[in-house]
């Protein structure tokens, strides 16, 4: 039964199965030589960022980009830490009641839908998931509209309700998923015992939801902080989040080359402190992001 | 612990429910406090270089002036202001003005005026004598029906070529040597391209539609250029083909990377002796004096090419926003951009002329000298690239197609382009 | 009688983030097909209702068609590339080989970047100068002895959307992996023995043994890396900017038409964009739906 559902995220990660064999020797080490290539692939961009962010001035042209530091300067970092210091504290501001209202909502939601059905539990979660695919596009005009029709203020509080509202349905798929794994005796035993919605989730649902927490906590954690669309629309320079006053950094017309790449790498911190320290979980998260496993 | 995580739990849920609802009820005004003082978020998009220490110049005439207002910068980087104007369209639309912006003169201040966002300021100019210190030919471009809805700040010429007086020398041009037209220019452009070096520099796609205005200005006339604008010039004639004959000549002596440029880089090509021409507003030579290069000895400048006794022209100007949460800041900023100490604090430190007649500029450089003498006796025609020929939607529908030319270098589809874009903006 | 007490809560429990949805998500859209087909082409005016109008122009314009036509070329490439990569990482890491949960989270960590940081050095890389004056990745070429792989990159008139691909793949290469990943190993080594125990070679073992069972885990891949793709705008903002040509995608022309005030166009622009990830997802959607109700 478990085929189109997701796996409770914690474990995908976590190598399954007994360790075979690499084959043989060359194909090992080919299989390295290809390993480490791909690497430093990947990092190009990572070093042309941490180098060209720690140079001077005049060093820190296109021309040189490959070049280390002829000294290595912080100055191109406390210029960036000048300009994204206070949206960064906005954007934390921002993304963390973000997170913890989309991911309560996606609980209950998730549960209802799970395991407390309703007649048409199934469309109603179907017509739910359309809204996590949508392109935000389709309802931006509009929207700008309805959000000074509500008064809300725009910058952060404008953001988080958009990140709450269109989160709903990203949070509702993981929790409806790792939910419709909890073996069914748990809850017939709380139906057993007379239990209501509420005592059941509250006292056998929600014990267990941990992991599920912390996935869709990263997870919108994450969008909301990296979201860029959102921010142009409903924010600007002065009351919006990081990646506003990152490219407002970074576009300049003069450029100042090594304070925009110290202000990508700041900007991207927090999600990276998140992905490291919670990797296994990060890529649960991502996993979860996935309708099916 | 369980009766404890419902109670956060619920808060949360509350919160989420007032943000959604409730929060409409509180006021985001708050950060003017009335009639005493305040914060003033001047939107400008001067935030880099030269431009920004004019600001800085002017805010510290402010200071002295309005000790009891705030200055807060609100500065959006980019694209000769097309980025901060987008920006600035979705604030506007969300109703969230900053105190004050700038504008251009022209056109695109009657988007702002038809679209119903800024303030007629007619009764400021009485009460405080203005209409006798700005120039009569630029009044003209800030009224409409009248009304009065801006304060310049400052004029800057668009149509001025700039060149490495070594590379042309080595190219075996003379340095000193204007050019009457286009067909001139071309024959120097073979010579520097045949010495290795770029003949001509550009940068992004408003920079080309910088330099389309300028050709449209050499082969059309003042008179044909104006008429672009009223329709009495026809964008699907002969005349604007030949001229985009030669606008697509000269873009093929441009660097190929210019997409990934903007105006300084572009400049600093010609500063570094890798190019050997630039078209550029004069607001370039603040880029040749912050590193120390001198007029008619490191660097020359002269009028485009068959633009002799045209002035390119544009002002940068500043409104007050429907709905500002400060108007008195605003009124307070707008003294200090109006009074002959600002703008020549302003205009010597960002390189362009000043708007008010009675500011004081013998302590300006050579070439704002000039310019000042030019702009009192050429004709004056306004520029498209900086806003004060066309309106914005106009604007924008052109640079779409001067962008798509330097994509394909199609001159028939850039005319098809610019002739369609006049049929849907022209009023 | 009984029956709806015992759901009714639940219902109640979910309908403020059902109602929340429904007008966010359908009202909107409904609200923003409704402006696609009046003729509110400035802030001001107030629109008429001018049926399809809106669409017959997009449809007739060339531009729009060269939107178009980028969007699915971006698409492609964004598909095969992350695919391919993603597969072929997962499935060089499936071994389980020393060092393995390194080299993961090294190929992981772009994922945790916003595009617009990514675009900061992504729009450095892909400078399009060439010889004397080359930058970026054209240098790095030069300098390791691959000058013929210089290009104009994003540029270039036919093929520039192609290079803001390359960034969208590096970032979500990754992501796939991780999705493959799962999938190896959740392929149970009974399987895998089974099929050795009946002679399979290699290459049998995977065509009949592991990619169907990697198919659902490739299809939800598809899935979202593609609509990801069709929705694509701050990488490019952040790289080419709003006003260049060879970059032009729908979600930067409904920008552009957005902050010029034509909302008419703007709309109907994200109205198309929107058809289009309908008919990646909605069939995607019904499927599932579909494999729910039989169990």
């Amino acid at each position: 039964m478990t085929t189109d559902t997701l796996p409770p995220p914690a474990p995908t990660v976590a190598p399954i199965g007994r360790g075979r064999r690499g084959g043989s020797l060359l194909g090992r080490s080919l299989r390295y030589l290809t390993l480490v290539l791909f690497l430093l692939i990947v990092l190009i961009p990572a070093y042309v960022l941490f180098v060209t962010s720690f140079k001077g001035l005049g060093d820190a042209t296109p021309a040189r980009a490959w070049n280390l530091p002829t000294s290595w300067e912080t100055a191109g970092w406390s210029r960036a830490w000048e300009q994204l210091a206070p949206a960064l504290g906005r954007t934390f501001s921002m993304v963390i009641p973000a997170a913890l209202i989309s991911a309560i909502l996606g609980s209950l939601n998730g549960f209802v839908l799970a395991r407390w059905r309703f007649p048409g539990a199934d469309i109603v979660f179907t017509l739910l998931l359309f809204g996590m695919f949508i392109p935000y596009q389709a309802v931006m005009i509009p929207l700008v509209q309805l959000m000074q029709d509500l008064q809300v203020p725009s910058g952060i509080p404008s953001l988080i309700v958009l990140h709450v509202v269109y989160g709903i349905p990203i949070t509702t798929l993981i929790f409806r998923n790792y939910y419709a794994g909890v073996p069914d005796e748990l809850i017939e035993a709380a139906r057993v015992d007379g239990a209501g919605l509420f005592r059941t989730y509250l006292s056998i649902i929600l014990p267990i939801s941990m992991p599920a927490f912390v996935v869709v906590l990263i997870w919108q954690f994450t969008s909301a902080w990296n979201d860029y669309l959102f921010a142009l629309f409903f924010s600007n320079a002065r009351n919006g989040p990081v990646t506003i006053a990152l490219n407002f950094l970074a576009s300049g017309q003069l450029q100042d080359y090594s304070a925009s790449m110290a202000g990508a790498l700041i900007a991207s911190l927090p999600t990276l402190v998140v992905y490291i320290i919670l990797g296994r979980w990060f890529v649960g998260g991502l996993m979860a992001g996935s309708v099916k496993g | 612990m369980r009766v404890n995580t419902l109670r956060i739990g619920a808060a949360i849920a509350a919160c989420a429910m007032l943000t959604l609802t409730a929060c409409g009820s509180d006021d985001e005004g708050g950060s003017s406090s009335g009639s005493g003082g305040g914060e003033v978020e001047v939107f400008t998009w001067w935030a880099e270089g030269s431009e920004k220490a004019g600001l800085d110049a002017l805010v510290k005439v402010f200071d002295e002036q309005h000790p009891d207002q705030k200055f807060v910068n609100g500065a959006v980087a980019g694209g000769a202001g097309s980025d901060a104007k987008n920006v600035l369209a979705s604030r506007l639309q969300t109703n969230d003005p900053p105190d004050t912006f700038q504008a251009h003169a022209g056109a695109e201040l009657t988007d702002y005026i038809n679209n119903g966002q800024i303030e007629d300021l007619s009764s400021m100019y009485e009460d405080e004598g203005w209409n006798d210190v700005f120039p009569q030919a630029l009044l003209d471009r800030l009224t409409s029906d009248g009304k009065i809805y801006s304060v310049p700040s400052n004029i800057h010429r668009a149509n001025v070529v700039w060149a490495n007086t070594q590379v042309l020398e080595d190219a075996g041009l003379d340095p000193k040597a204007t050019y009457d037209s286009m067909d001139d220019w071309f024959a120097a452009l073979d010579k520097v391209e045949a010495a290795g070096k770029i003949p001509l520099s550009i940068a992004t796609d408003w920079t080309q539609v910088n330099l389309l205005e300028t050709v449209l200005i050499a082969d059309l006339g003042a008179e044909g250029y104006n008429g672009l604008w009223d329709g009495s010039t026809d964008w699907a004639g002969s005349e604007v083909g030949d001229a985009l004959d030669d606008y697509a000549k000269l873009f093929s002596y441009t660097n190929k990377d210019r997409q990934s440029l903007d105006w300084p880089d572009a400049t600093q090509l010609v500063i570094d002796g890798d190019a050997a021409f630039n078209v550029m507003g004069d607001w370039a030579v603040a880029a040749f004096d912050e590193q120390k290069k001198v007029l008619d000895k490191d660097y020359v400048a002269f009028p485009v090419p068959g633009n002799d006794g045209i002035f390119d022209f544009l002002a940068d100007s500043f409104v007050l926003p429907v709905g500002a949460p400060n108007p008195d800041g605003t009124e307070a900023w707008l003294q200090t951009v109006a009074s002959a100490e600002g703008q020549e604090a302003f205009n010597a430190a960002k390189g362009s002329i000043p708007a008010n007649t009675e500011a004081d500029t013998s302590s300006f450089g050579p070439y704002q000298q000039t310019a000042i003498e030019d702009y009192a006796q050429d004709e004056i025609v306004s520029s498209l690239a900086h806003g004060a020929a066309a309106p914005i939607a106009w604007l924008t529908d052109i640079t779409s197609a001067v962008a798509k030319f330097g994509a394909n270098q199609d001159v028939d589809e850039l005319q098809d382009g610019l002739a369609e874009a006049a049929e849907k903006n022209a009023q | 009688m009984r029956h709806w007490r015992r759901w009714l809560p639940g219902l109640l429990l979910v309908l403020p983030s059902l109602v929340l949805v429904g007008i966010f998500v359908y009202g909107l859209i409904a609200s923003n097909i409704h402006t696609s087909m009046t003729d509110q082409h400035t802030r001001v005016e107030e629109g008429g209702f001018v049926g399809l109008q809106n669409y017959r122009d997009l449809f007739g314009d060339e531009d729009f068609r060269y939107s178009l036509r980028n969007l699915v070329l971006y698409t492609v490439t964004f598909l095969v590339g992350t695919l391919a990569i993603g597969f072929m990482w997962a499935w060089l890491l499936e071994r389980r080989l020393k060092g393995e949960g390194f080299f993961r989270a090294v190929y992981l960590f772009p994922m945790a970047v916003s595009f617009v940081a990514s675009g900061v050095v992504w729009r450095w890389l892909l400078n399009s100068a060439e010889g004397d004056r080359a930058s970026g990745l054209n240098r790095l070429f030069e300098g390791i002895g691959l000058g013929f792989l210089q290009n104009p990159w994003w540029t270039d008139p036919d093929w520039g959307i192609l290079a803001i691909a390359v960034p969208a793949i590096w970032q979500l290469s990754g992501y796939v992996m991780a999705l493959f990943l799962a999938g190896f190993r959740g392929i149970p080594d009974e399987l895998r023995e089974a099929a050795r125990i009946d002679g399979a070679s290699e290459w049998q073992l995977y065509r009949h043994v592991i990619f169907p069972q990697l198919s659902p885990v490739a299809l939800s891949a598809v899935i979202i890396v593609g609509h990801m793709s069709l929705k694509v705008f701050d990488l490019i903002m952040s790289i080419s900017g709003q006003t260049n040509y060879t970059t032009k995608v729908p979600a930067i022309d409904m920008w552009v038409e957005f902050s010029a005030g034509d909302y008419a166009t703007s709309a109907a622009i994200a109205t198309v964009l929107l058809a289009i990830v309908a008919v990646l997802v909605v069939p995607y959607l019904v499927y599932t739906f579909r494999q729910e109700r039989q169990r």
